[in-house]
């Protein structure tokens, strides 16, 4: 029989660690490569299609960076919040909890001076998804509570929460249909490029990228999460306030969550619906963990995942390959990736027994 | 309105529509049950019932029989788990994450193999589902005839396993080395238990309950596949897992109290009670949250759950 075994290796140097989301993005266009023959697709002309549709116009083009900012907000709300191993599953239900509080500033706060609104507007989806996300961090600091399970089931609290208001007090007057009246055009994002969507909240995505990379790198409360991610007792025994450093990383990962609500609300629906994220709080664990939890590595990777998402609109009507490949190819990156990760720390022996 | 709470018919109707409702619940419960028993943590549970789900629906469409449909739907979600086991279970990753992958990557596989199959028509396409199944005698007695022996075959045979699946975890042997390969891997190993076969072996039995229970609500429950038909059952198995204390008689009820409060407020939708019925959908999630504070203080968590297994790294 063949016995496998797996055993530390040496530390890779770290140019292998940068070059290992590429790696694995190559790996996976192999994997993915055979459900798209199998659906009887030409491979060169489906994978230059999806990048026809993303990059190849203006207008595809600003559509990506539209797609990205949600991903790049979702993605870095979730490798925030696991770099302090804050197992935070629950960005979708973040992203869902700033969508409402937008949505009720948006189309109630009518006495607000409109000058004021665009910022009320997004410092409540913020400071939402942030609560939302603080009370699983709580249950877990002060209750020990799993947070990946707790996380994962407020999802569906807020889904709830947000059926209720929309079949209730927040549905639009006179329709039937679960949706909010349509927000005060003082808190539409403004749109920066004519002729497109590209709106003010994809360069704020950006932005947000640099504050992490700063909070992370330059301030002393980054050192302090990250060290609670990498040993939370020695955190504690060097005088870190770990449940504090918990809770402030769930204020900040839940925030950036809720701004990717705002957007959602403020630059693309103007109503609240149901339907209003197709599942990018989830689609933000593949890209956190696909960015190594770095905010450069995040961005980088929430735009590829835009790119696959905006191009196989396109592969899709031109090849007859379904867009649900997109999913597919999601998953297979995301476990590629992991097995990459593995192979940076150890390596796998075989061997006779 | 009050008279027609209490009539005979609305209350077989809802003891009925709330074993049917629970039935896909109680099989994944029961499936994690066993996984986690063994110390792994599948998360893929939601993208395996949704992959039982399109390839029993799928299967049947194309032969027109519901058991073949529902023998593929457990093949797929076997093969599913063994790529969970290959990943968290052998090269020792991370079960969250590992998990959530198999959830992302099979939910996109199903819909993409229902995309392929069937293309996008309007209106989905339709199997003739399971009917059910009368007892005779037992069908006849008031109340409790029509609404526990009119059942789906799947209904009867989930509620055996219920016993079966407790009594094997607890009462025999290969049983207790599962729980105690979920419990210290290490212990196991010393008296001889292969820990990562054991654990492969729960995890794959596991996949199979949770594609029968997807392939139940598109054979059964329903007649056809949407996307959505899993809907979160998944994550409420896994939170029943919590809440039923990893036993499978508390997480059966757990289960039924779930499939009570659906039912229950499906039923007032149609009675026309202005309901917030999301208020109702809800309560389950919050009740299981509440369970996991009260869980947290006990020490009923398999303690080897969420760790790989190496032999070389002894307490790591």
């Amino acid at each position: 029989m063949i016995g496998m075994s797996i055993v530390k290796r040496k530390p890779l140097p770290g140019w292998v660690r940068i070059l290992l989301p590429a790696a694995a993005v190559f790996v996976t266009l192999i994997i993915t490569a055979i459900p798209i023959l199998l659906a009887g697709g030409n491979l060169w002309k489906a994978y230059s299609t999806l990048i026809y549709g993303a990059l190849g116009t203006r207008f595809n083009l600003l559509e990506t960076f539209v797609k990205a900012s949600p991903l790049i907000l979702t993605g870095l709300a979730v490798s925030f919040a696991f770099r302090a191993r804050f197992w935070n599953i629950g960005a979708e239900g973040q992203l869902l909890a700033g969508a409402v509080a937008a949505t009720w500033a948006g189309v109630y706060f009518t006495w607000l001076p409109s000058f004021l609104l665009l910022p009320v507007v997004i410092i409540m989806g913020f400071a939402a998804g942030g609560l939302w996300a603080a009370v699983p961090a709580f249950l877990k600091t002060r209750l020990k509570v799993d947070d990946v399970v707790t996380t994962l089931l407020l999802n569906y609290v807020m889904i709830h929460i947000m059926g209720a208001l929309l079949f209730g007090p927040m549905q639009e007057p006179g329709s039937s249909w679960p949706r909010s009246p349509e927000i005060m055009q003082g808190a539409f994002y403004p749109v920066l490029l004519a002729r497109s969507r590209f709106h003010f909240g994809i360069p704020m995505a950006f932005l947000m990228v640099l504050v992490i990379w700063f909070i992370n790198t330059k301030t002393v409360f980054g050192y302090q999460a990250k060290g609670v991610g990498v040993n939370i007792r020695a955190a504690r025994f060097g005088g870190i306030n770990t449940g504090r450093v918990i809770l402030k990383t769930a204020l900040i990962s839940g925030g950036l969550a809720g701004l990717a609500g705002v957007g959602e609300v403020c630059a693309i629906q103007y109503h609240l619906l149901m339907e209003i994220s197709p599942g990018y709080g989830y689609t933000g664990i593949v890209i956190a963990m696909l960015g190594n939890l770095h905010p450069v590595g995040v961005a980088l990777v929430a735009f590829f995942f835009s790119i696959i998402n905006v191009g196989a609109q396109t592969m899709g009507r031109m090849t007859g390959v379904p867009t649900y490949i997109v999913g597919v190819m999601e998953g297979v990156a995301l476990m590629v990736m992991l097995i990459f990760l593995l192979l940076t720390e150890y390596k796998i022996r075989w061997k006779r027994s | 309105m009050i008279s027609e709470i209490f009539s005979e018919a609305f209350i077989t109707g809802i003891i009925g529509a709330t074993l049917r409702i629970s039935t896909p619940i109680i099989l994944a419960t029961l499936g994690e049950i066993i996984t986690e028993r063994s110390g792994v943590l599948n998360l893929g549970i939601e993208g395996t019932m949704l992959f039982g789900a399109a390839v029993g629906f799928l299967v049947t469409f194309a032969t027109g029989s519901l058991w073949l449909g529902v023998l593929a739907a457990a093949i797929g979600g076997m093969l599913l788990a063994l790529l969970m086991a290959v990943l968290s279970v052998y090269l020792g990753l991370s079960q969250h994450v590992s998990g959530l992958g198999i959830t992302i990557f099979a939910s996109g596989l199903a819909m993409f193999i229902y995309r392929l199959a069937v293309g996008a028509p309007i209106v989905p396409p339709t199997v003739d589902p399971f009917t059910p199944v009368a007892i005779p005698l037992l069908s006849k007695i008031p109340i409790i005839g029509p609404s526990f022996f009119n059942q789906y075959i799947l209904t009867y045979i989930t509620w055996i396993l219920i016993p079966v699946v407790s009594v094997f975890l607890f009462r025999t042997k290969p049983g207790l080395r599962i729980r105690t390969v979920g419990q210290n891997p290490f212990a196991a190993d010393t008296v001889g238990v292969n820990v990562n076969l054991t654990r492969t072996l729960c995890v794959v039995t596991g996949g199979a309950f949770f594609g029968v229970a997807g392939a139940f609500l598109t054979l059964a429950y329903q007649n056809m596949f949407l996307i959505d038909v899993i809907g979160g059952r998944g994550w409420i198995a896994i939170a029943m897992t919590i809440f039923g204390n990893w036993n499978p008689v508390m997480g059966t009820v757990g289960a039924l109290i779930f499939g009570f409060l659906d039912a229950l407020q499906l039923r007032m939708q149609t009675l026309g009670v202005e309901l917030p019925f999301h208020i109702f959908l809800m309560i389950p999630y919050v009740i299981t949250i509440v369970a996991l504070v009260s869980v947290s203080r006990k020490a009923t968590v398999p303690a080897g759950l969420l760790k790989p297994y190496r032999r070389e790294e002894k307490g790591g």
